[in-house]
């Protein structure tokens, strides 16, 4: 186990490095020159050419760019991403107040997605071909296939504006004022947790139902348990796999709808940050952002492949 | 030795008839109600793309200043927008970036990602580790981040929308690729014709690939609606088509500023994203059972 962790640990920094070079080079090709964009937004249009080269220098954008990645990965190893050039402050900044809000956001609706997703499909399952089925299908077909921005703005005409139940816009830290900041999540979250709890729907009935037809299900019907026990005891932990593996990849999901979601709430997390900074010609946030959601992302899988073993004991990795 | 052969044929009497692949592929295909529906609604969307110019009943591009947003009634069907454009005939031509968008990314995608995963399968050892950790090196990154950030890097515009979905959908096909070669390699008729002295490009193609692609189609199916909901994701959020060209995304987020007084300029393109994805999911889901062998005999 503990050469697994160390092989998987290597594995997942080498993702991460490749991250980092992908990242970098390809912010090179960036249109607009973010030097020329600072200066033509703080209004220094009289800059001269050599004011320009200054502030070039000061970031370090006049050397090669092989040196440049260099230096941008010795500050990543000392937590440093860098700054921005368009807003002059440090990117760890920018991230360190939009991550907690991302990180809000998703984790509700991560957990929502495994609570509501799981039984949706259990149930779909061993109630095979009953309406219950029908709805819980067509549920989790219509989920999948839902643009969320669009969801967003169903969810904004009808809680906001018709029934004035819900904020459609707006951001309450938690800290400030618990029940204030549920209701101006609510609305992001059920975006979010759409895809998520639709797709581990369909993966739980399909893998519920190929479970089902094994023999030991057979065998747990035939010694007299009840339904509650086999089910419960024998066939979801059996289904789980694929589930987990899913599950694993739909914290990715989560981070990408964020950045609609984001822009239609007007939510300043992760997600609008990487717009934003894209539309204004500043990389350093955006690889910064790409780095810090990589990292999320990969560890994130690596906890879903090592957490295999304690779900199916049969599953050894030696 | 002649009961023998009585007993034998009367086994082979008994025995159910043989259902040939393609009529059982047709049997569960055509089986269900709801592919059925999703052809229905691809066969409209093709029709849609192909004479848009017919279909649509005014230039989805030319203001009227004197009748913006209009109420749906039977001069616009939908209604109009803040510029007084006719709604239904910018959803008609809307399905034209959509379809493309869907079919031409899924195709770069499939094709590139195809190609990376059989080398990664074929060739183990180094080639294999470069490929499929620079696959997930890019599955890291959340897709429709990567894709805007691809699209913004080459400037936006159909043509570079599709590049940056394409190059963002790889992974999963080199993924799914390079497994069914490693279990395809292990065939004896690979063996077979290794030591015939068939080359390592002709067994790739010939024996490795037409074996590995069933799962393939389902997969590549399945991505053309992922593809469309992406592109319409980045032409909502404004990389993408350029206006005043329609696309279902941009029409979301133009009926946005106007949703308390035109609510149908957002909800009918969007409902026209959702149907499109969902019959192209449920072709995808039909193609998978009926191609699939282990549901052979259950369905």
């Amino acid at each position: 186990m503990k050469d697994l962790i160390i092989r998987r640990l290597i594995e997942s920094l080498m993702v991460v490095f490749l991250v980092t070079i992908m990242v970098f080079f390809a912010m090179r090709f960036l249109p607009g020159d973010p030097v020329l964009v600072y200066v033509s937004q703080n209004e220094v249009n009289s800059a001269t050419p050599e004011q320009i080269e200054k502030i070039r220098r000061e970031f370090g954008l006049d050397k090669p760019t092989v040196v440049q990645y260099i230096n941008w990965l010795g500050d990543i190893c000392r937590g440093n991403l860098g700054r921005s050039v368009i807003h002059r402050t440090s990117v760890n900044e920018e991230i360190g107040r939009a991550l907690p809000k991302t990180v809000y956001l998703g984790s509700a609706a991560f957990i929502l997605s495994i609570i509501l997703g799981i039984p949706l499909g259990i149930v779909a399952a061993i109630r095979r071909g009953k309406w219950i089925d029908a709805l819980s299908t067509l549920v989790a077909n219509l989920g999948v296939t839902a643009p969320i921005f669009w969801v967003g703005i169903i969810l904004i005409l009808v809680f906001g504006y018709y029934l004035r139940w819900l904020p459609i816009q707006g951001w309450v830290p938690p800290t400030e004022d618990l029940g204030k900041s549920l209701l101006h999540i609510l609305m992001p979250v059920i975006c979010l947790t759409v895809y998520p709890m639709a797709s581990v729907a369909r993966q739980t009935r399909s893998a519920m139902l190929e479970v089902t037809r094994q023999d030991y299900i057979r065998t747990a019907w035939a010694k007299g348990l009840n339904e509650r026990q086999v089910i419960m005891k024998h066939a979801i932990r059996n289904a789980m796999i694929p589930v987990i593996t899913l599950i694993g990849m739909n914290i990715r999901q989560i981070f990408g709808g964020a950045v609609l979601i984001e822009t239609v709430f007007s939510i300043y997390g992760m997600g609008k940050l990487s717009v934003d900074a894209l539309f204004s010609s500043d990389y350093a946030i955006v690889q910064g952002v790409i780095l810090v959601v990589a990292v999320v992302v990969v560890l994130s899988s690596l906890i879903v492949d090592l957490s295999y073993g304690w779900i199916d004991p049969r599953i050894r990795y030696d | 030795m002649a009961a023998g052969n009585g007993m034998t044929s009367e086994k082979f009497e008994e025995a159910p008839r043989h259902i040939s692949d393609l009529r059982r592929f047709i049997r569960v295909f055509m089986g269900r109600k709801v592919v059925i529906f999703g052809m229905v609604v691809i066969g409209l969307l093709i029709l849609a793309v192909v004479f848009a110019p017919w279909l649509a009943p005014y230039n989805p591009n030319a203001p009227s200043l004197k009748n913006t947003l209009a109420k749906p009634g039977s001069a616009h069907l939908l209604g109009t927008d803040s510029l007084g454009r006719d709604t239904l005939s910018r959803i008609i031509y809307g399905s034209r970036p959509a379809l493309v968008v869907g079919l031409v990314a899924v195709s770069i995608a499939g094709f590139i990602g195809m190609t990376l995963g059989l080398l990664a399968g074929f060739y183990s050892g180094a080639i294999n580790s470069i490929i499929m950790r620079s696959m997930d090196a890019l599955m890291s990154v959340p897709m429709i981040l990567l894709a805007v950030t691809i699209a913004a890097l080459l400037g936006g515009g159909l043509k570079n929308v599709v590049i940056a979905l394409g190059i963002a959908s790889i992974p999963p096909y080199a993924r799914l690729m390079c497994g069914q070669v490693l279990t395809v390699k292990q065939n004896d008729y690979i063996t077979a014709s290794q030591a015939g002295g068939a080359s390592n490009l002709r067994i790739m193609l010939k024996h490795i690939f037409p074996n590995c692609f069933p799962p393939l189609i389902v997969l590549l199916t399945m991505r053309i609606g992922m593809a469309i909901l992406s592109e319409a994701s980045l032409s909502f959020l404004g990389i993408g088509i350029k206006p005043p060209d329609a696309a279902w995304g941009s029409m979301v987020s133009e009926g946005y500023q106007n949703l308390l007084r035109a609510p149908l300029l957002s909800i009918a393109p969007g409902v026209s994203i959702m149907l499109v994805v969902f019959a192209f999911n449920m072709v995808g889901d039909g193609l998978r059972d009926a191609l699939d062998p282990k549901l052979r005999g259950t369905l």
